[in-house]
């Protein structure tokens, strides 16, 4: 039969697990979901959110419960019992986190690879040729595309230029130069971003999505909108004195919309007469 | 060559010393002088550093910047971040209670190098006091205390050049320390006594001094190109001649991210000497806290690239450094685990420094859950430059490290003064500091999961409410610190005697006077080989039973 310690234990435990698994199913910590890659990075969130709650609660009960249990009584003069080491528990307390951290980093390499983290960066851009001498970086990759008819769609390519404080976006096949973001729903973007001045961050919450944008070093961002809506693109790196006021909005419309703000306002061919 | 260090030499001009309350604002070589000249002079520099925060915390009130111009916010933001860093936290963790306690425990009667370590603090006055002249002057730095460049560059020189030259000579000052103490607890151990007996704060110093020299040269020669590239416009940094920013980072990064355990590092091995004692139990597992302590060192010298997820990193990089930083908790848990086991089956007292040390487990378990969720690089490039990593490092330095500070001196007051702290005040002090720090931090976290990103003057106006709370946090945090000022100055006067040992404590500096005298012991030092024997004379007859050993 086990010991009452082992029950009390495993009872704490289980609780401890159930409320972290209730939690994070019904407390909202985290925006809008409107990419590919931010039901994955909930994932992400949802497993961190969970362990870091046992990991929490449990310490500070441990520490709660010692405070309360094991403090000196009024008179009391005497020491604790001169416990110095238990080696197969410390093994045990070693172990345990080890295989934890282990876990949690071979599921977020997962999570990484799913998010594209793991592609080369390179090959979706339309300025191919111009980029082979140019070494490009960038943060999360294009997200996975998991379906055929995903993987059919062709990647709409912009370019961002962020400068002392504003985000222009450039659209090479209409040369539409525009300070607010248009994407279509459910096509995949590729985002070459380069910096006229200072180093800026290119942030969409609801994307879950920010890479820097650096000055002499351009770099890459991919992303497929999911959800139709107005987001705020954020300014997250510190870029002077207006750095609060850096914001712009990315426009997820629906394709027909966006083809008529596209066409509304791309540069029309000029006719010979 | 041979290397060696005469402790005599020491002790050849004791004399020469002034002597009196007025020693303490002298070119002292005592190294309790020394260490009490750290504390208080850092304590000043976090009174200045918390009004600075206090200024942030009433401007981010409102979602508009409506309080001061946003240049001055972006110099009162700078100043903050590297007065709290570098006048306030590294000097009192390392310097203040370094050079006071571990002469003490070593055994010898004052650091290796007394003359440099008298050079090391007296850098710090002019240092601080410059940085924050450079506000009159002509403006103070403006990049954040990360001073990336091409901002850092562009910004009015003058104050970022007079920032660079401070952090240079507090950076010497650290060089100086670390030095000092890796030779003072490798050379200066009175005989008889073995490394794996010394108390545990010597190995955290040891540790943090391995980081200090190895670290902060890298810091120190970046920022001298760093100036370069603003005076001589060299550029080393500068992409519009041809320069590379992200090298910057990598080179600010490999000092910056072990700063951290320099910060932290010396604050577990202060909740190491404290615990004990008024657990009154043993130090649990003495041997694997050596081990996690050097493999804290090993591993928070290898992640410094996890701040530059979003800086542009190839996939591989952010894959180790995912890997390497997110096994730093193992160590730490340790250290963690240990600690509890310390308190369980104790007799403790409920006191404000076992109070302020426990708040510390609770606040850094916090902060260090968070920092693994940092080392995801999904997680991490969503919260990068949020109000998510602002809460996360307050939790880290703060929670940590200040409440560490602040525990340490309620326990080794009355060994600085020979009267006790008002433990009503102190924990007045303690209830207070808790929940505004949590007022203020804890919100940060979910600001910064759902959109706001850190150092604005402005913001979404969504996020108003949680601003107020966690302003409302601020105040707390600053009103706390009113009890704390005015026990110790009022005990200092009118407390009660303290006695030698008033916790009946088994580490080195509690087997003298309080104060100590000058040279710590008339007559020879004493041979602490246990300095955590707590119960066993008075357990030496009575073998634990196996329920008792099984509730471990």
């Amino acid at each position: 039969m086990l010991p009452k310690t082992a029950i009390y234990t495993i009872l704490i435990s289980l609780t401890l697990i159930l409320g972290g698994i209730w939690a994070s199913d019904h407390l909202s910590f985290l925006p809008a979901v409107a990419s590919t890659n931010a039901p994955i990075y909930d994932e992400l969130f949802k497993v961190l959110f969970v362990i870091g709650t046992i990991l929490f609660v449990g310490m500070t009960a441990l520490v709660v419960y010692s405070l309360i249990h094991f403090r000196k009584k009024p008179g009391e003069t005497g020491d604790g019992l001169p416990i110095e080491d238990n080696l197969p528990l410390e093994i045990l307390w070693t172990a345990i986190p080890a295989i934890v951290i282990l876990f949690v980093g071979l599921y977020s390499y997962d999570i990484y690879e799913r998010m594209g983290g793991m592609q080369t960066l390179n090959h979706s851009h339309n300025n191919e040729s111009e980029m082979v001498h140019q070494r490009l970086w960038g943060g999360i990759g294009s997200a996975k595309q998991e379906t055929e008819s995903l993987q059919s769609i062709p990647v709409l390519n912009i370019e961002l230029t962020a400068m002392q404080f504003a985000f222009l976006f450039n659209y090479p096949e209409g040369e539409i130069i525009s300070g607010e973001l248009h994407v279509p729903l459910g096509q995949p973007v590729s985002m070459r971003m380069e910096s006229k001045d200072v180093i800026h961050a290119f942030w969409v919450p609801e994307f879950r999505l920010k890479q820097d944008v650096i000055p002499g070093q351009p770099t890459i961002l991919n992303f497929t909108p999911t959800k139709a809506g107005r987001y705020p693109i954020i300014c997250a790196e510190l870029c002077g004195p207006y750095h609060g006021g850096m914001r712009s909005t990315v426009v997820v419309e629906q394709p027909e919309e966006y083809q008529s703000w596209f066409q509304k306002n791309a540069k029309q061919p000029e006719i010979e007469l | 060559m041979s290397f060696s260090i005469q402790q005599e030499n020491t002790q050849k001009e004791p004399n020469l010393q002034p002597t009196g309350w007025f020693r303490y604002f002298s070119f002292s070589l005592d190294h309790k002088v020394i260490g009490l000249q750290y504390l208080v002079c850092g304590f000043i520099f976090y009174l200045i550093g918390g009004s600075l925060a206090s200024a942030i915390r009433i401007e981010l009130v409102s979602p508009i910047s409506d309080f001061m111009p946003r240049e001055i916010y972006n110099q009162i933001l700078t100043l903050h971040g590297t007065i709290m860093i570098f006048l306030w936290i590294v000097p009192v963790v390392n310097g203040a209670f370094g050079n006071y306690l571990i002469p003490f425990y070593v055994g010898a009667r004052d650091m290796a190098f007394p003359r440099l370590n008298a050079v090391a603090f007296w850098l710090i006055p002019p240092a601080g006091l410059m940085l924050i002249s450079s506000y009159f002057i002509n403006g103070a730095a403006q990049s954040g205390w990360t001073a990336y460049p091409p901002l850092s560059i562009t910004t009015p020189a003058a104050g970022q050049i007079v920032w660079i030259i401070s952090v240079l000579l507090l950076g010497g000052s650290s060089i100086f320390g670390g030095i000092n103490f890796i030779a003072t607890i490798l050379k200066l151990r009175r005989p008889g006594l073995k490394l794996m007996q010394l108390p545990m704060y010597c190995w955290a110093m040891l540790g943090t001094s391995i980081l200090v020299v190895l670290s902060t040269p890298v810091l120190a020669g970046t920022l001298i190109l760093l100036s370069f590239d603003i005076v001589a416009h060299t550029g080393f940094f500068n992409p519009a001649l041809g320069g590379n920013v992200i090298v910057y980072q990598h080179l600010f990064w490999f000092y910056s991210h072990p700063a951290v355990y320099i910060m932290v590092l010396p604050a577990f091995g202060l909740v190491s000497e404290i615990l004990p004692i008024h657990s009154r139990k043993p130090l649990f597992g003495y041997t694997t806290m050596v081990y996690s302590i050097m493999g804290i060192v090993v591993l928070g010298l290898i992640v410094w690239a996890h701040h530059m997820f979003t800086s542009g990193t190839p996939p591989w990089m952010r894959l180790f450094f995912t890997i390497a930083t997110a096994f730093i908790a193992v160590p730490t848990g340790i250290k963690f685990f240990n600690w509890v086991a310390t308190l369980w089956g104790g007799r403790i007292s409920i006191n404000s420094a076992i109070l302020f040390s426990c708040g510390f487990i609770v606040n850094f378990v916090l902060g260090g859950i968070t920092g693994v969720a940092l080392a995801q690089v999904p997680f991490d490039v969503h919260v990068h430059d949020t109000y998510f990593v602002v809460a996360h490092f307050h939790y880290i330095v703060y929670g940590g490290s200040v409440f560490v500070i602040f525990s340490s001196i309620y326990h080794w007051y009355p060994k600085f003064t020979g009267k006790m702290l008002n433990e009503k005040l102190g924990k007045l002090h303690f209830i207070i500091t808790f929940i505004g720090f949590n007022l203020c931090f804890a919100p940060q976290h979910w600001l910064g999961l759902n959109g706001m990103p850190r150092r604005v003057a402005e913001y979404d106006p969504q996020f108003a409410l949680v601003n107020q709370i966690s302003s409302i946090g601020a105040l707390l945090m600053a009103l706390s610190t009113l009890p704390f000022l005015f026990n110790v100055i009022y005990s200092a006067i009118k407390g009660e005697e303290a006695g030698d040992n008033p916790w009946q404590a088994l580490t080195p500096e509690w087997l003298t006077s309080s104060p100590p005298p000058v040279e710590n012991w008339v007559g020879e030092a004493p041979l602490v080989t246990k300095p955590y024997g707590y119960g066993e004379e008075e357990h030496k007859n009575d073998e634990p039973t196996n329920n008792e050993l099984q509730s471990l």
